[in-house]
């Protein structure tokens, strides 16, 4: 009896072994993916030719034009997604399903149909109005608005999900001791969600950063104007300076790393 | 004193009607219910964290019912403690003093009166993570006292704390009644901790307040 129950065991010790290296063929597949495109880049270029492809003035435009309105995006996403995550976390009121889920329409609509509908927005009469007094469509705010219209529903997820985990208990006793509902949330809320809001910040300048089909068809692909990266490599591809396209590619790559690290930094797995 | 009148409060699906009781001034009530019994819904509606369907709050002869939180005077001590993370000891227990505006050196003086009384000088300057159940236990303690409010409510102090640190802090809850003066509605489903601290026991059974 009990060499047969070892036998069984030592079956399911062997079952085991199939099942995890099962699980390690199928995940070490998808990360070599990921790391052979990564050295394909790599190899396909000589860090001087990088550094060539960053001096030619279009390509350090560019460069400018995202990292300005990546901050940009990032900070006006973050001055949104707070109060918004702190609503949807702390209230309940009619209608808070359909709410949330409007939220998250922009992270599941096709890129080129926000770009689209941003389009007929401002040609509507409040759109025109709006271009009359400062010029959007194919100008640098479009830029800003057809990546603060994705990133910023990134950064709502993220900090809804930062004040569900912060108990709402602590802002409850700071009102027993004296605080109003918005000096709790100032004084006690808002200071604990800071890590939350800076991985909202880092999130969504890493995703204004990676936009590209709203930016192409609200803001078009003109050279010092409104070209930001994806732009840059979407255009030299076009015209066949594939090097090109592989420099800001990577330049593209080496700050998402840094996105990635920030946001582990942060603790984003606690938050999302 | 404390006084439940008549209260009817829901929280999401569970309601509960009909809720009396009195606790006399200076008096340590103790509130004991099963879990789930709704012990924490009486206590959130008497610190006014939950609107009353009907039904009034009294404290010290003043109908509080219709006010906010901050204007009840309840010194309020939550199970999970819920210590303000991103400030030290210190600033916990300062904070309400620092609400109603009083001058440095007079929150530093009560800052410190406290610390010495309930034993938590040495933590002072650290921050609430890292500290022990019973160490964050004094401090959520001293927070509530600091603005030497007349009513105090605890909701399972005990709950969650080792053999030895339990006794330890349910000595420091007796001197608290002896030297605050305060009214204290002390919520716990522990008999011996009701036997060793309270004056009035009521029992929350079946959705109705009973003397025990």
């Amino acid at each position: 009896m009990e060499k047969k129950s070892a036998n069984s065991i030592s079956a399911s010790n062997a079952s085991d072994r199939v099942f995890i290296a099962g699980l390690a063929l199928i995940g070490g597949l998808y990360l070599f993916l990921i790391l052979a495109m990564l050295a394909a880049d790599a190899s396909f270029t000589t860090p001087w030719r990088i550094w060539e492809a960053l001096g030619s003035p279009e390509i350090r435009y560019s460069i400018k034009l995202s990292l300005i309105s990546c901050s940009l995006t990032s900070l006006l996403s973050v001055w949104v997604a707070v109060p918004i995550g702190y609503v949807m976390s702390r209230f309940e009121f009619p209608g808070k399903p359909v709410i949330d889920a409007i939220l998250d329409i922009p992270i599941v609509l096709p890129p080129l149909v926000v770009g689209l509908s941003l389009l007929i927005l401002f040609q509507t009469a409040p759109g025109r109005f709006v271009e009359r007094l400062v010029p959007v469509t194919y100008a640098i705010p479009s830029v800003v608005l057809a990546q603060f219209s994705v990133a910023c529903a990134f950064a709502v997820r993220t900090m809804r999900g930062t004040f569900d985990q912060i108990s709402p208990r602590s802002e409850q006793v700071a009102m027993t001791l004296g605080c109003s509902r918005a000096q709790a949330f100032w004084r006690v809320a808002l200071p604990e969600s800071q890590r939350g809001i800076l991985t909202a910040a880092t999130l969504a300048w890493a995703r204004s950063l990676g936009e590209f089909g709203p930016i192409l068809v609200f803001s078009g692909a003109t050279r010092f104007k409104t070209e930001v990266l994806p732009t840059t490599v979407f255009l030299e591809l076009s015209v066949g300076r594939l090097e090109s396209a592989v420099a800001v590619s990577l330049l593209m790559v080496a700050a998402a790393a840094a996105v990635l690290m920030l946001v582990r930094f942060f603790g984003a797995s606690r938050t999302i | 004193m404390i006084a439940i009148e008549d209260l009817c409060v829901r929280a999401g699906t569970f309601r509960l009607t009909g809720i009396t009781f009195e606790i006399p001034t200076g008096k340590h009530g103790v509130l004991m219910g099963k879990t789930g019994s709704g012990k924490t819904t009486i206590l959130e509606a008497l610190c006014g964290l939950r609107n009353p369907e009907s039904g009034r709050v009294v404290l010290m002869d003043r109908d509080v019912t219709a006010l906010p939180p901050a204007l009840r005077g309840v010194g309020y001590v939550p199970q999970d403690r819920a210590l303000f993370q991103t400030m030290t000891v210190a600033e916990n227990v300062g904070f309400a003093l620092e609400l109603r505006k009083l001058n440095r050196p007079e929150i530093d003086a009560r800052v410190r009166e406290l610390a010495g009384w309930l034993g938590i000088e040495k933590l002072l300057e650290r921050l609430p993570r890292g500290l022990s159940g019973g160490e964050a236990q004094r401090v959520a303690l001293a927070r509530a006292l600091a603005a030497r409010p007349d009513v105090l409510v605890f909701d399972e102090p005990l709950s969650a704390l080792d053999e030895d640190t339990r006794a330890e802090i349910c000595e420091l809850l007796a001197r608290v009644r002896e030297h605050s003066n305060a009214t204290i509605l002390h919520v716990t489903h522990s008999k011996s901790e009701a036997a060793r601290l309270a004056d009035v026991i009521f029992m929350l059974k079946d959705g109705a307040v009973a003397l025990a």
